[in-house]
């Protein structure tokens, strides 16, 4: 078996499946730990019991979803040397410190007061809860520093000179942590990751809106998560575009390959191909639906700027343009859809009906995995535009791997499938199982008993635990 | 000051704590199809429930910290140990999961009892299948892994291999011995004694088997009257703490059996240290020709030098936290 495979595309493909299936959790999660230090904070500032509800109906998926994303996270950390070796040996001096830092601040951060934040809200009182909470939601965003700095480095090298056996080695610290794409690709992701979570809330508030519209909890999450799809979804555009701009300016062939453009535009404004299918053979992007102008103005934020074509570079050093045009569409396209959920919510709100309005609902519910969907398109399109590169422009895939022969990549990757779709599908079961449960008021109180509180009024933006009926 | 060395002590002393942490969880899930009634692993498992995570963290350090400051030993060592690395990390998520699922259900809880049992035993064996084919050496030329696909696999890595799942599971009892109460303290305390006996004679087979097994080791231990008298201390102390183990349990504390194991765990790790040192990997690879740029080197010890510390507070204070004896029923179960 796998005797006539290539080991190193079997590498990729493995570090590939086991990356994809590893950030689905730390999306998700990034964001949840923000979120559930939010509904806490908010917990202790008002005092109104929704709050903590809300908070002990995520805290449990939440639990689940940081175990994934644990055990997915070691694999990682050791596959850099089982599969790619040589990669390993090379960049260690650089990257391996970076991720020593993630380790040491951020790891050891979350997993030392997750046990409290989990388990110990009896135990320890809720100021310190709250901290443990606080201290974990930090935790996810110092790990996502440092392991998108090291990603970052991969694409835009700085700040290394190369030693006598060939390793890069560190000459200037700063301008290897803050190299150029790093700052763009952070708030890129960690909006993502805000977004993912927004729309899982939200998601699963619409689906329980749906059953009963007075559910306080559900108002709660789906409210909050209009809020951020709102609010968010639109820096996030504004984010890509800055992330492209930077992108065009460091590794001009990840663009080219990215909207399918072959030949520079000499002579006229570079159009935008909506659609297309980049053929890497001919070198054309055949069926293209092309837009005027709007490449250049995209792009170089002018009308007739030129943008060099993949021509322009030599035909070893092309990434696969048929996939990730592709990819690149579909996470715009998500983006796009985002704020238009946002924008639409913003005019049922407008109109006092939010918790009525069905098909908003229905949309939420339709959407809530398109954050994960623009996640990983967004992460094939920037990882796949960097090939056949590991080392942007300095250090090829194909030089990287591990001296490892074709039938042990190809067992430990079918042994990696085999695994993690049982695992973390049954994961997923479970997840999606207590989703589906309604969130309700702790048990103390009856349920369906009207909070009455002066200046409570039965509008769309009331918060109180369970809003009585106004038909009763 | 010797930058290299100082990370060689720190990457040793992260391998040391993941090796008693994780190795008291992992000992626990070892135990865990023997211990009786479901509740009896219900309280097991959440004797463990709240730390594990961080245990485990230290495994990441031990891999992370060996990229970043012996780029070449983890470039090495990786693919020499393929195939017991990616079976350990797949038994890893195996138990991992198993904290989370097991609670989630009921009809389904027997699979994740037999995941967190299975996953515990292999990633145990393939720690022991890691160390028993560093210790026999691993064949380098031109800054990689030169040697076979099986060569991790001999009589050797297996005996190791079986010694470590001894010793995960004595931890694990006495963990247990410590953590809990009524049947499954008892429970736990007469395994205690079982697994003291194999593990003990683990521990002398491999030391000896060591000896003959590359003659620099020999040499370390039985060169000479002073060389041996030099480092006896390591098999005496060594022999303090056995009797300790074994007073201790047979006089029904609950505290010390666990602190004695800890002792011949630090000792058969500063055996392996004796042996080993200066080679990071033997018998060729020196911890200078693996080490990575000095300003690498110093680049993490400054993090390190402020992180270490308050890790070692507040990993404490969880501990602290959670302190005390596990109750059948107690758990934190949502």
């Amino acid at each position: 078996m796998f005797e006539g495979f290539d080991p190193v595309d079997l590498a990729r493909f493995q570090f590939a499946f086991t990356v994809s299936f590893h950030i689905i959790f730390p999306a998700f999660t990034i964001g949840l730990a923000s979120y559930l230090a939010v509904l806490e904070g908010l917990w202790l500032a008002t005092g109104k019991p929704v709050y903590m509800d809300t908070f002990k109906y995520w805290v449990k998926i939440f639990a689940v979803s940081f175990g994934m994303g644990v055990v997915s996270g070691i694999v990682m950390s050791y596959q850099f040397g089982t599969n790619w070796s040589v990669f390993s040996d090379k960049t260690g001096p650089i990257l391996g410190p970076l991720m020593g830092y993630e380790v040491l601040s951020a790891f050891f951060l979350e997993a030392g007061f997750l046990g409290i934040m989990l388990f110990g809200q009896k135990k320890v009182g809720n100021g310190l809860h709250f901290f443990a909470t606080l201290v974990v939601a930090l935790g996810t965003l110092f790990s996502a520093f440092w392991i998108l700095s090291v990603n970052s480095w991969m694409q835009t090298p700085q700040g290394y000179g190369i030693n006598a056996v060939g390793q890069f080695v560190p000459e200037d610290w700063w301008a290897i942590v803050f190299n150029p794409s790093f700052p763009y690709r952070l708030v890129h992701m960690v909006l993502a990751a805000y977004l993912t979570t927004a729309f899982v809330v939200g998601g699963v508030g619409a689906f329980h809106l749906l059953r009963n519209r007075y559910n306080a909890s559900a108002r709660v999450m789906f409210s909050m998560a209009l809020w951020m799809a709102t609010i968010i979804a639109p820096l996030q555009i504004v984010a890509g575009d800055f992330h492209g701009v930077n992108t065009l300016e460091h590794q001009p062939a990840k663009v080219a390959a990215m909207e399918g453009h072959f030949e520079t535009n000499t002579d006229h404004p570079m159009p935008l191909t909506l659609f297309g299918i980049p053929n890497m053979e001919t070198a054309t992007t055949d069926y293209a639906l092309n837009v005027p102008y709007l490449g250049s103005l995209i792009l170089t934020h002018s009308l007739d700027g030129q943008v060099k074509g993949l021509k322009e570079f030599p035909r070893e050093n092309w990434p696969n343009s048929t996939v990730i045009f592709w990819t690149f569409r579909v996470m715009v396209a998500i983006g796009f859809a985002m704020l238009g959920v946002g924008l639409w919510s913003l005019w049922k709100r407008y109109r006092g009906s939010l918790y009525e309005s069905h098909w908003l609902q229905r949309a939420m519910i339709l959407m809530s995995p398109a954050g994960f969907v623009a996640v990983l398109c967004g992460w094939v399109t920037t990882e796949m535009g960097r090939q056949p590169f590991t080392v942007y422009g300095l250090l090829r895939t194909a030089e990287s791997h591990s001296p490892v022969s074709a039938p042990a990549v190809g067992a430990s990757l079918v042994a990696f499938i085999i695994v993690y779709f049982l695992l973390f599908g049954a994961g997923t079961f479970y997840i999606l199982r207590l989703m589906g449960k309604a969130p309700s008021p702790y048990e103390e109180d009856t349920p369906h008993q009207p909070t009455r509180t002066a200046g409570i009024t039965p509008a769309p933006s009331l918060e109180g635990r369970n809003v009585p009926d106004p038909a009763e | 000051m010797d930058f290299a060395v100082l990370w060689a002590f720190l990457i040793a002393f992260a391998v040391f704590a993941y090796v008693v942490l994780d190795g008291f969880d992992l000992g626990t899930g070892i135990l865990f199809p023997f211990l009786g009634r479901h509740e009896s692993r219900d309280t097991a498992m959440n004797s463990v429930a709240p730390i594990w995570d961080g245990n485990e963290t230290w495994l990441v350090l031990g891999g992370g910290g060996l990229f970043a400051v012996f780029p070449l030993a983890y470039a090495i060592i990786m693919p020499a140990l393929y195939a017991p690395i990616i079976a350990m990390l797949l038994a890893l998520i195996f138990r991992g999961v198993a904290f989370e699922y097991r609670f989630k259900t009921v009809r389904g809880r027997w699979m994740w009892d037999v995941s967190f049992f299975t996953g515990s035993l292999v990633a145990a064996f393939c720690q022991g299948l890691a160390l028993g084919t560093l210790v026999q050496g691993i064949e380098v030329s031109n800054r990689a892994y030169a040697g076979g696909w099986f060569d991790w696999l001999t009589p050797f890595s297996l005996m190791t291999g079986v010694a470590v799942v001894a010793g995960y599971a004595l931890l694990g009892a006495t963990w247990l011995v410590m953590k809990t109460e009524g049947d499954v303290h008892d429970i736990a305390r007469r395994y205690a004694y079982v697994l003291a006996g194999a593990t003990l004679a683990a521990i002398g087979i491999v030391s000896l088997w060591m000896a003959y097994l590359q003659p620099e080791f020999y040499t370390r231990w039985f060169s000479s009257t002073a060389q041996f008298a030099s480092v006896a201390w390591v098999p005496l102390l060594l022999m303090v703490f056995a009797f300790s183990l074994f007073q201790s349990l047979l006089a029904g504390r609950h505290y010390r059996p666990f602190f004695s194991v800890l002792g011949l765990f630090l000792l058969c790790f500063v055996g392996l240290g004796i042996n080993f040192y200066p080679n990071i990997i033997p018998p060729d690879v020196t911890i200078w020709q693996a080490a990575a740029p000095e300003s690498s080197l110093i680049f993490l010890l400054v993090g390190a030098a402020v992180l270490i510390p308050a890790i070692l507070i507040y990993t404490g204070f969880a501990y602290w936290i959670f302190r005390g004896k596990v109750r059948e029923g107690e758990g934190y179960h949502h």
